[in-house]
C-alpha cells in the first residue's frame, strides 16, 4: 500500500472539483451540527427533568380558617385527627417517598424567599393566608402526581392539592418540540448530504475515468482503484465535521446562555460535549464512507 | 487456493469459443479454436467487426464468452472470480490505436503510474522505469509530457507502460492505425524487441505492408470465424 500515492490522487480529486467539495463540506457540516445540537437538545432537556424531577413536591393543603375550597368552608379548619389521618393515608401509599409538615409559619417563609424579588407580592401576603401543607416527596414526580393527588382530594381536612410538576409538563413539551423539529431537519439535510456525496463521487469517478480505466487494464485491485475515492468522500465528511464542532461548541454556549433564565439551571458539562462531537463524527464518517463506497461499487466495475 | 500454472502448455488456449453480445443475434466469435504458444508473435488480421476486439477482450476478461473455454497463462478464466481478474491483467500488457497515456503527467509518470497502482515499492520503481525508457528508445525524454511528443514517441509511452511489468502476454490492438507508415516500422521494431524478450505478442491489425514484411503467424478472423491460421503468412490478397 502506497499512501503517498493514494492521498496524491485524493488531493487531485479533491481539487478538480473544489465547488462540489465545498457544497459537500458545508452541507455535512449543517446537517452533522443540526443532529449535534438536537442531541445536545435531549441531554439538556434529560439534566432539566432530572434536576427539576428531585425538587418537585406535592403540596396538600390543609383547611384553616381562610378555605378555598366549600369543602373546608362547611366543615371548618382540619382537626388533629384529621391531620393524623392524611398523614397515614399518604404514608401508605406506594408512590410516596417521603411526608413532611409544614407550619403555616414555615409555609409563609418558605414563600417569602422564593418571591423575595417581589417585595410587593410578598408583602401582600398576610400571615394566615397560607394553610399548613403536608409536602410529599414522590418516586416519580411526574407520573405519581395524578394517582396520590386523587386518593387525598376530598379527604377530610383537604383542602387543596398543588402539583408542580403540572407546570414543569408544558415546559417539557415545548423543549421536546423544539428537539423535535430539530432532529427533523437535521435529517433532512442528512438525506441532502447523501445524496450530494453520491455526486461528488460520480463526478470525480467521471473526472478521472483515464486513470480508473488504465488502472483496471494493467491490473490495479478494485481496493486500489477505489480507495482514492473513498478516502476523498470520507476527508470531505471530515472537514464538514470539523466545522460542525465548531458550530457545537457555539450550539453549547447558546444552550448554556439559555439556562440563567431559569431559577434552577444545569449547563452541560464538556464531557457531553465531547460525547455529540464524537457521536456527529462517527455518523458523519460512517454516512460519507458508505455512501462513497456504494456510488462506486456502480460507477466503478470491473 | 493456489491456481496451479501449466508452464508447457499454450499461453492463450481457446476451446470452441462463441460470443455473442447481447441483443445482437449474429455471434462476434463462432466456434473458435485456437492455441498461442509462449514467446509467439502473432497478427489478428480481419476487416472491421470481424471479431479481433471481441478475441481481445476475451482474453483481458473484459467479456466472458457466451459458451467454449478460454485459459490464458494456464488458468481458466470462467473459474477466475472477480477479485482474481487484477492479477490475471498484471500478467497481460495492453496497447491500442489511441495510446490512452493521462495527459497531466510525464513520460515517467505514466509509466510510473502502472507500476504505482499495482504497488510495487518506490525503490523498484525508480530502477525499472528508466530501463523500460530506454528499452523503448525514448532516451532523455522522461520529463517530457505527453502533448510535446509525436503519435510515434507516444506510442513508444504506451508500449513502456505495457511493458514495465515484464508481463507474459502483449496485446496490442491496432498500434499503428494512428501512425504514418516510416513511424510504424519504429514501432514494430519495438514490439519485436518485446517478443524477443520471451513474451507473447498478440497484434490485430489492418497494416498489410507491417504483415507482410514481418514474416510472422498470421490469424485471419471474417465474420466471427478464423478462415485461415499460417505460420510465417502475409496479410492475403483480398484487402
Amino acid at each position: 500500500m502506497r499512501a503517498q500515492f493514494v492521498f496524491g490522487e485524493v488531493w487531485i480529486g479533491l481539487r478538480r472539483n473544489l465547488t462540489m467539495t465545498v457544497a459537500l463540506i458545508v452541507v455535512v457540516a449543517i446537517s452533522l451540527s443540526l443532529l449535534g445540537t438536537g442531541l445536545l437538545f435531549v441531554k439538556q432537556v434529560n439534566h432539566t427533568r432530572q434536576l427539576w424531577q428531585s425538587k418537585v413536591e406535592l403540596s396538600i393543603f390543609l383547611c384553616d380558617n381562610n378555605p378555598l375550597s366549600p369543602q373546608c368552608t362547611k366543615n371548618g379548619p382540619a382537626t388533629k385527627p384529621q391531620t393524623a389521618q392524611i398523614r397515614q393515608t399518604l404514608l401508605k401509599l406506594p408512590q410516596v417517598v417521603n411526608v413532611s409538615y409544614r407550619t403555616q409559619a414555615a409555609n409563609l417563609a418558605q414563600f417569602k424567599k422564593e418571591f423575595a424579588y417581589d417585595p410587593v407580592f410578598v408583602a401582600s401576603v398576610l400571615p394566615g393566608d397560607i394553610p399548613a401543607s403536608f409536602q410529599v416527596k414522590l418516586k416519580n414526580a411526574q407520573a405519581d402526581a395524578g394517582p396520590v393527588k386523587a386518593t387525598v382530594t376530598g379527604m377530610p381536612g383537604v383542602d387543596s392539592v398543588g402539583d408542580d410538576s403540572s407546570i414543569l409538563t408544558n415546559f417539557y413539551r415545548l423543549l421536546n418540540g423544539a428537539r423535535n423539529a430539530v432532529i427533523v431537519v437535521a435529517i433532512i439535510l442528512i438525506i441532502a448530504a447523501i445524496m450530494l456525496v453520491a455526486n461528488t463521487i460520480r463526478l470525480s469517478a467521471f473526472n478521472r475515468r483515464r486513470e480508473t480505466a488504465i488502472m483496471r487494464l494493467v491490473g490495479a485491485s478494485n481496493f486500489y482503484v477505489q480507495l482514492p475515492f473513498l478516502v476523498e468522500g470520507m476527508i470531505a465528511g471530515l472537514f464538514g465535521w470539523l466545522v460542525a464542532v465548531a458550530l457545537l461548541a457555539g450550539a453549547k454556549a447558546g444552550l448554556d446562555g439559555l439556562q440563567n433564565y431559569f431559577p434552577f439551571h444545569t449547563q452541560l458539562s464538556l464531557s457531553d460535549l465531547v460525547e455529540v462531537v464524537l457521536v456527529t463524527m462517527f455518523i458523519g464518517l460512517l454516512l460519507c464512507g458508505t455512501t462513497s463506497f456504494l456510488t462506486l461499487r456502480r460507477y466503478l466495475r470491473v | 487456493m493456489f491456481i496451479i500454472e501449466r508452464c508447457d502448455g499454450p499461453v492463450i488456449h481457446f476451446e470452441s469459443v462463441t460470443k455473442t453480445y447481447p441483443n445482437q443475434s449474429r455471434p462476434a466469435l463462432e466456434s473458435v479454436n485456437l492455441d498461442v504458444e509462449k514467446g509467439e508473435f502473432v497478427f489478428l488480421v480481419g476487416p472491421s467487426g470481424s471479431g479481433k476486439s471481441t478475441f481481445l477482450r476475451l482474453i483481458l476478461r473484459e467479456e466472458r464468452p457466451t459458451d467454449g473455454r478460454i485459459y490464458v497463462a494456464g488458468r481458466d478464466l470462467a473459474r477466475l472470480t472477480n477479485w482474481k481478474v487484477p492479477q490475471l491483467r498484471r500478467r497481460i500488457g495492453c496497447v491500442f490505436q489511441d495510446f490512452r497515456l493521462l495527459p497531466g503527467k510525464s513520460v515517467y509518470q505514466n509509466i510510473a503510474f502502472a507500476l504505482e497502482v499495482i504497488g510495487k515499492p518506490r525503490r523498484f520503481i525508480r530502477k525499472v522505469v528508466p530501463e523500460v525508457i530506454d528499452l523503448v528508445g525514448l532516451e532523455g525524454k522522461g520529463e517530457r509530457m505527453p502533448d510535446e511528443l509525436s503519435g510515434g514517441e507516444q506510442q513508444r509511452v504506451a508500449m513502456a507502460r505495457a511493458f514495465v511489468n515484464r508481463p507474459m502476454i502483449l496485446l496490442a490492438d491496432e498500434p499503428t492505425g494512428n501512425i504514418d507508415p516510416a513511424t510504424s516500422i519504429g514501432i514494430m521494431k519495438v514490439l519485436d524487441r518485446i517478443n524477443r524478450t520471451g513474451t507473447t505478442v498478440v497484434m490485430a491489425t489492418h497494416d498489410a505492408a507491417i504483415v507482410d514484411s514481418m514474416r510472422k503467424r498470421v490469424i485471419e478472423l471474417e465474420y466471427g470465424k478464423v478462415v485461415r491460421d499460417q505460420s510465417r503468412g502475409v496479410y492475403g490478397q483480398a484487402y
